[in-house]
């Protein structure tokens, strides 16, 4: 055996063999001789992607089945194979030509700007699978073994992670991302052991047994039985904590409301049926992303009463769009910037395109009235007080009953007390804080140690908002992956945090968790945690009590 | 050749699911039929991506055109799908 180190990002231990994601095929340095047949063989190859594409919508949901239809069509297009043929034609061999064919329609669209990102994203699959064709090249994106598989992957794609069956996938080991990344949430949210940053992630074998354990960060790989054995021992454990039911309460029964973090109405459908508070995070992104225009307020009334009305009766917090950044919406913030994360983003989209937040708002509004609910309405990326009044005025003049501001940006943290003078509630954003307070890009997998959300610094920030908050009589919540940690969870509730939101998956956990602990002692851990000089220093001094 | 003048009426323009509708429809008729912008190069109706290349939006007009004595038939199917907001 041997151990090997990452980032846990997705609890749960499983254990299986390694199958690599394909790599996108790469054309070999030295070009070969154009073969007798290589018109005919490159066609055939664009022709069998169609005809791969094709068969993928059939088990696809309606709305990928109609992208990967188009897809097909793209493949099978009759000026891209008379293209190719021209290429062969003067000399070019077949897998050379289908490149540079599909290169020069690559630069075609990404010239028409934002709109085409996700065409020309369909041509580059395009591309890699119709060369892996002619080289005889694994495919590339998801393998299929025929049994399920941990898989080992540099990265993740949005549109490979999309794809991921829990029954298949085992469990999740990149050797880039951190514990913000996309590969992170997605893999928690769908319940698959997940470690990132696994610096030794691509010297592993396909057919390699493993052990994966998404809480510590450890993989091993060619395991003992002993190990092996100790995997069935932790899963059964597992399923015993899941079986403490009821709200989240410390041991001498304090409250700390657990939560989950949606993204839309599956999902609050699937929340809805699990022992859970409420819903601490409903992400609206998913209704404005991939569309040219905006959603009209009716189709958003439609879509809130479709998350609403699952989960009546309990807590619902809605944020408003957060656009930008690593979300892009053309027509939300339609000038490319330089730098996106520190860009017009989140609230701040609302100052050039108010209608936008107006709409969203007043659907939210007539969602709440259809359902007899009263969501709490929140405004992510905000800054200053001011934003948060202005925001909070715009909220209540739509009706809005219990209005709030994520506290994300480390300047909203630090004067927490006026932002709350204008809302009723806040909920930190530990993901984006701890970006911002570390000035590291959250995709980046080398600055994954300062994003750990045991940082001190981080922990001060949290300390003080929940001060503010109590001050104030106001509730704080957390909604990063902060809230998803066991051991880090018992130490917010010390800090005074509320309610923790965060995937599903990490309920059961952080309810035990808490379960074990008083509220003083949570206190007392808090206190140790913040008195560390370090991360490591603060998770060490916290699992000590 | 037969030609005729359309404004596009769906407001995303010829992109995603009608430009995928007006190739389709393209590919079903019997004489071929190239499309361009205003001034313009023609490229082929039932290529994807060339009608995604030319960018048209919603409120642009563009050019059909085609020959043979089905040509009529075609262009007046074709315009059809065009005046049509598919987003609608």
């Amino acid at each position: 055996m041997t151990g090997f180190s990452g980032i846990g990002v997705s609890p749960g231990v499983a254990t299986g063999p390694v199958a690599r994601l394909g790599e996108p095929p790469r054309l070999p340095a030295a070009q070969p001789v154009v073969g007798a047949d290589d018109q005919d063989r490159a066609v055939t190859a664009l022709e069998e992607t169609a005809g791969e594409l094709e068969r993928r919508a059939k088990l696809a949901s309606p709305e990928a089945a109609e992208v990967l239809t188009a897809a097909a069509m793209m493949a099978r297009d009759p000026a891209l194979a008379s293209n190719v043929r021209d290429l062969v034609g003067q000399g070019i061999p077949a897998a050379w030509a289908v490149d540079r064919a599909i290169g020069g329609y690559r630069e075609l669209l990404a010239a028409a700007g934002p709109y085409m990102a996700e065409r020309v994203a369909d041509l580059d699959d395009i591309r890699d699978r119709a060369v892996a064709h002619l080289l005889g090249l694994p495919m590339p994106g998801l393998p299929a073994p025929g049994y399920p598989y941990v898989l080992v992957a540099k990265d993740l794609a949005p549109a490979d992670t999309a794809l991921l069956d829990p029954a298949v996938v085992l469990a999740v080991v990149t050797e880039r991302g951190g514990p913000t990344s996309h590969t992170a949430i997605l893999a928690k949210s769908l319940g698959i052991p997940a470690v990132v940053a696994c610096a030794d992630a691509l010297s592993f074998v396909d057919g390699t047994p493993v052990v994966v354990d998404g809480g510590a960060g450890r993989v091993v790989v060619d395991p003992t039985e002993a190990e092996v054995a100790e995997v069935a021992t932790m899963r059964a454990a597992r399923v015993a904590r899941a079986a403490v039911r009821g709200p989240g309460r410390t041991a001498d029964g304090h409250p700390v409301a657990l939560l989950a973090n949606v993204g839309g109405p599956a999902d609050a459908v699937a929340a809805a049926a699990l022992d859970l508070e409420g819903v601490g995070l409903f992400r609206t992104e998913f209704l404005f992303l991939d569309r040219a225009e905006a959603p009209s307020m009716e189709e958003q009334r439609r879509v809130y009463r479709r998350v609403l009305e699952p989960l009546a009766g309990r807590k619902v917090v809605v944020r408003t769009l957060d656009a930008g950044a690593d979300k892009p919406v053309p027509y939300a913030c339609p000038d490319p910037e330089d730098n996106p994360a520190l860009g017009v983003r989140g609230l701040r989209t609302s100052w050039r395109r108010p209608e936008l937040l107006h709409d969203q708002l007043e659907a939210l509004a007539l969602a709440a009235g259809d359902t007899g609910t009263s969501p709490w309405v929140m405004a992510p990326m905000v800054a200053t007080a001011a934003e948060a009044r202005d925001f909070a005025e715009v909220a209540r003049s739509h009706g809005i009953a219990k209005v709030g501001v994520m506290i994300e940006v480390p300047a909203a943290a630090l004067r927490a007390a006026s932002v709350l003078a204008s809302v009723d509630f806040v909920s930190l954003g530990t993901n984006d804080l701890a970006q911002y307070t570390f000035a590291a890009d959250r995709q980046l997998g080398a600055l994954a140690g300062l994003l750990d959300p045991w940082q001190p610094a981080l922990l001060d920030l949290i300390a003080a908002t929940a001060r503010a908050g109590r001050e104030a009589g106001k509730p704080v919540g957390v909604c990063g992956e902060a809230a998803s940690d066991p051991l880090l969870a018992v130490v917010l509730a010390g800090l005074g945090i509320e309610s923790l939101s965060m995937a599903a998956v990490s309920v059961p956990d952080v309810r035990a968790a808490l379960a074990e602990h008083t509220i003083e002692q949570c206190r007392e851990m808090a206190v140790a945690a913040l008195a560390a000089e370090s991360a490591v220093g603060a998770r060490e001094a916290a699992a000590r009590f | 050749m037969t030609e005729c003048r359309v404004t596009i009426a769906s407001a995303v323009g010829l992109h995603a699911r009608p430009a995928s509708l007006f190739v389709q429809a393209a590919a079903a008729q019997p004489v071929p039929v190239t499309i361009a912008k205003d001034g313009g190069n023609p490229v082929d109706a039932r290529s994807i991506l060339s009608v995604l290349g030319l960018d048209v939006r919603g409120g642009d007009e563009v050019i059909l055109s085609a020959d043979g004595d089905e040509a009529f038939q075609a262009l007046a199917a074709l315009a059809a799908v065009l005046e049509v907001d598919h987003d609608a």
